[in-house]
């Protein structure tokens, strides 16, 4: 009996070795990524792809929120060495010199050079930076209003067109939802990234010829007055900057559930409310108002990068060259609605019979080139959270009456002087 | 003259002499004994007896160092660096730079004339925050365990329906009582089908400050409910009989005999509360985010904000906060404990 048990005992032990050999064989990584839409699921199915041509790479995905996963923890983690190998993301400032360079791992570097605009890939270089390769954009975005054209239809008021102000818009929205008897006119993210568009519109300029940033335009203020004055007459949902505290809140469930007229949001709504909204009402996407400062919404987007903290910096770059490559990429797009920031992808055939997407996207694309210089610079000049979220946060204190809106600008001109002096 | 572990091995010898322990058991016991004896002999014939006591508190020790003492000796270095970089040896000293930001004010009553007007509207909101809730929770603690301590029917189902909420993560609180509140929550609901108008729960900071107050009595009072029922029934009820019989009414024995007795139990919730509602943060936090604006920002959530919410993760002003907090709650025990014995000698 114990020369039995004994033999048991090898079998197990050695079967238990083969498996630690066997699982030691197979390296794995991993991915931060967050999902507006379908993208996580799209990614999961690209890696899987992967993962059975590389059976010697596995590729954990980790889903968090937006707000607390990406803002919050992230930049915790890679600080401090824990972070994944690889992240979805779009403060990619807090991340510089903590990248990969994949320049010397990746197969082709040429390709990178010519795949992806030049600004996009030094947007990630430090200062001292010369060539490295970080990672790629992988998705561009527009921000920009988008309406419910059933209500229109419903109140039997014509969709403005040419070119309209946002005071336009807001009384227009206003007689929709007044005729249709829906709750709210008009509403925009709680984001200063997307307040920024509007307020360049109106004729703001945060950055001077001399490189430093003032606050406090006419144009700024003006643009802050017609959101304290959505709030003050009550045609937007208060929840939406008011209730949320201090984070980032989108209004696109409002719009959703068919409650509101008019959304400030962004070209990234489009997956989720090609989901989400179906064939409930018709939606689709509006040029982005005038103004002095012309008709301008804001650059964006998100990035894939590798951070420099990994343990297997090649099987990184093999992940990071597959996802790069054109007909990975050009499946991603297709199937996420995203705008590309590649430059050969082609004619993209994006997979949906959902003809007010695809208008939608046709839309954004002819966004692109009206985007202003100071859009340009607030975006990739490496300065956007250190202003939008003092201008979420501060215009939020002048919406609950905490800051009169002059006492607002000479807080918000000294946290963003804070902020920079931090840099 | 035994030793401390020969005594107790003594002990534990005699009790598993008893029939009704396995001989398996015994086996593992003897194997554990023989194990421990092998480490704690020699490490006793070389600390001596005395120093066996240092030896069993170490691990303890060892913990407190690291996980309390180290961190709070870091945050007191980084409370003079700057920068947004994580590791210590990579931020600059900058001095009294971030005490002296925190405390740039024109009129310190007026947060807006300051230049980290942030911090003095949490500091605001969390004194008040403090007075009322540790007032109310205290208030409603003490008149639900007075009529917990009386003969109703159900005592025991009632204490456990009070007592339950403590046992709730302070998040699911939060996420339950949000979804009551929101503008189209449940309360909202009901209010409109009653022919009402919809009430701006979180959406007003007076409502809101209000709602975070209830809320935090409502999901903490069975605990302190439970402490102040043991003190009133530490009281010998035999005082009770020998007042009424000496004519007092139900007010003069509660003034005179349930309020002094009660009073040390009374302190202990004092303090334990008012420690609690100074640390205010997770509860608050997923429930109102700090909003609308700052209106229930406390000062836990704003060190929170500003070293690890915020994109320039000023970990040296979030220290130095926490430092300026560490000061006022050291001021506050002080003067509780001198409170304490102020009361014990009367």
């Amino acid at each position: 009996m114990k020369s039995r048990g004994l033999l048991f005992l090898l079998i197990a032990l050695v079967a238990l070795g083969v498996n630690l050999v066997a699982a030691q064989d197979v390296v794995e990584l991993r991915i931060t990524w967050y999902s507006d839409g379908n993208e996580g699921e799209v990614l999961r199915g690209l890696l899987d792809e992967f993962e059975a041509a590389n059976p010697d790479i596995k590729v954990v995905v980790d889903e968090v929120d937006y707000a607390n996963g990406i803002q919050q923890l992230l930049p915790v983690q890679v600080e401090a060495g824990e972070g994944p190998d690889m992240a979805r993301i779009t403060n990619f400032d807090i991340y510089k010199g903590k990248y990969l360079d994949l320049r010397p791992l990746v197969a082709d570097a040429a390709y990178w050079e010519e795949s992806f605009p030049a600004s996009t890939l030094a947007a990630l270089r430090s200062a001292d930076d010369t060539d490295q390769i970080y990672g790629f954009q992988n998705q561009v975005t527009v921000t920009g209003p988008f309406i419910n054209r059933t209500l229109f239809e419903q109140a039997g008021i014509e969709v403005p067109t040419g070119d309209v102000t946002w005071e336009e818009w807001t009384e227009v929205s206003k007689q929709v939802a007044e005729a249709t008897g829906t709750p709210y006119a008009i509403a925009m993210d709680r984001s200063g990234h997307r307040f920024a568009g509007p307020a360049f519109s109106q004729g703001a300029t945060y950055f001077n010829e001399d490189g430093s940033i003032t606050m406090d335009t006419p144009g700024f203020r003006k643009m802050a007055e017609i959101l304290l004055g959505w709030h003050t007459s009550g045609i937007t949902p208060a929840d939406v900057w008011i209730g949320a505290g201090g984070t980032y809140n989108p209004a696109a469930p409002y719009f959703i559930n068919g409650q509101l007229v008019m959304y400030m949001s962004g070209s990234w709504q489009i997956s989720n409310f090609a989901t989400n909204i179906g064939d409930a009402f018709d939606w689709e996407a509006v040029p982005n108002p005038t103004g002095p400062g012309g008709s301008t919404g804001m650059p964006g987007g998100t990035f894939f990068v590798a951070f420099g903290d990994t343990e297997h910096p090649a099987e990184v770059a093999r992940v990071m060259d597959y996802l790069a490559s054109v007909d990975v990429l050009k499946a991603f797009t297709e199937k996420t609605l995203f705008l590309p920031a590649h430059l050969g992808l082609g004619e993209l055939n994006y997979q949906t019979d959902n003809a007010l997407a695809a208008a939608a996207l046709n839309m954004f694309v002819a966004e692109v080139p009206k985007l202003s210089e100071q859009a340009y610079k607030l975006q990739y000049g490496g300065l956007a959270f250190a202003i939008n979220d003092p201008v979420r946060d501060r215009l939020t204190q002048v919406l609950t009456g905490e800051l009169t809106l002059d006492e607002a600008m000479v807080q918000l001109q000294q946290d963003v002087d804070d902020k920079l002096a931090t840099r | 003259m035994i030793s401390f572990l020969e005594y107790n091995m003594i002990k534990l010898n005699t009790f598993f002499s008893a029939d009704f322990l396995a001989a398996p058991l015994r086996m593992v016991y003897d194997a554990l004994v023989s194990v421990m004896d092998f480490i704690m002999h020699p490490l006793q014939n070389l600390v001596g007896v005395r120093g066996m006591a240092y030896i069993f508190v170490l691990p303890n020790l060892l913990i407190f160092g690291i996980f309390i003492l180290f961190p709070m000796l870091l945050n007191f270095y980084y409370a003079f660096t700057g920068g947004s970089r994580l590791f210590p040896q990579d931020r600059p000293f900058v001095g009294l730079d971030n005490l002296n930001r925190l405390f740039t004010c024109q009129d310190f009553l007026s947060p807006n004339t300051c230049r980290e007007d942030l911090f003095w509207r949490a500091a605001t909101n969390t004194v008040t925050f403090v007075f009322l809730q540790v007032a109310l929770l205290v208030l409603v603690s003490l008149v639900t365990a007075l009529i917990l301590n009386r003969n109703i029917q159900a005592r025991g189902f009632f204490r456990s329906v009070f007592f339950y909420p403590v046992l709730l993560s302070p998040v699911v609180v939060a996420l339950i009582w949000k979804w009551i509140l929101q503008q189209d929550g449940v309360l909202n609901a009901i209010i409109v089908s009653l022919g009402g108008e919809k009430l701006p729960f979180l959406i007003s900071a007076d409502w809101a400050r209000f709602w975070v107050i209830v809320i935090s009595v409502w999901a903490q009072m069975g605990f302190y409910t439970l402490i102040l029922l043991a003190g009133l029934q530490s009281i010998p009820g035999e005082l009770y009989e020998a007042a009424s019989m000496d004519g007092a009414g139900a007010v003069q024995a509660f003034r005179a005999i349930t309020i002094p007795l009660l009073m040390p139990t009374m302190l202990v919730v004092l303090v334990l509360s008012l420690i609690r509602a100074v640390q205010a943060f997770d509860q608050v936090f997923a429930f109102t985010g700090g909003g609308p604006g700052t209106a229930t920002t406390y000062m836990v959530q704003y060190i929170f904000t500003v070293g690890f919410a915020s994109p320039a993760r000023e970990f040296g002003l979030a220290a130095a906060a926490s430092l300026v907090m560490a000061a006022v709650l050291l001021l506050l025990t002080a003067g509780q404990l001198r409170l304490g014995r102020t009361s014990n000698l009367a």
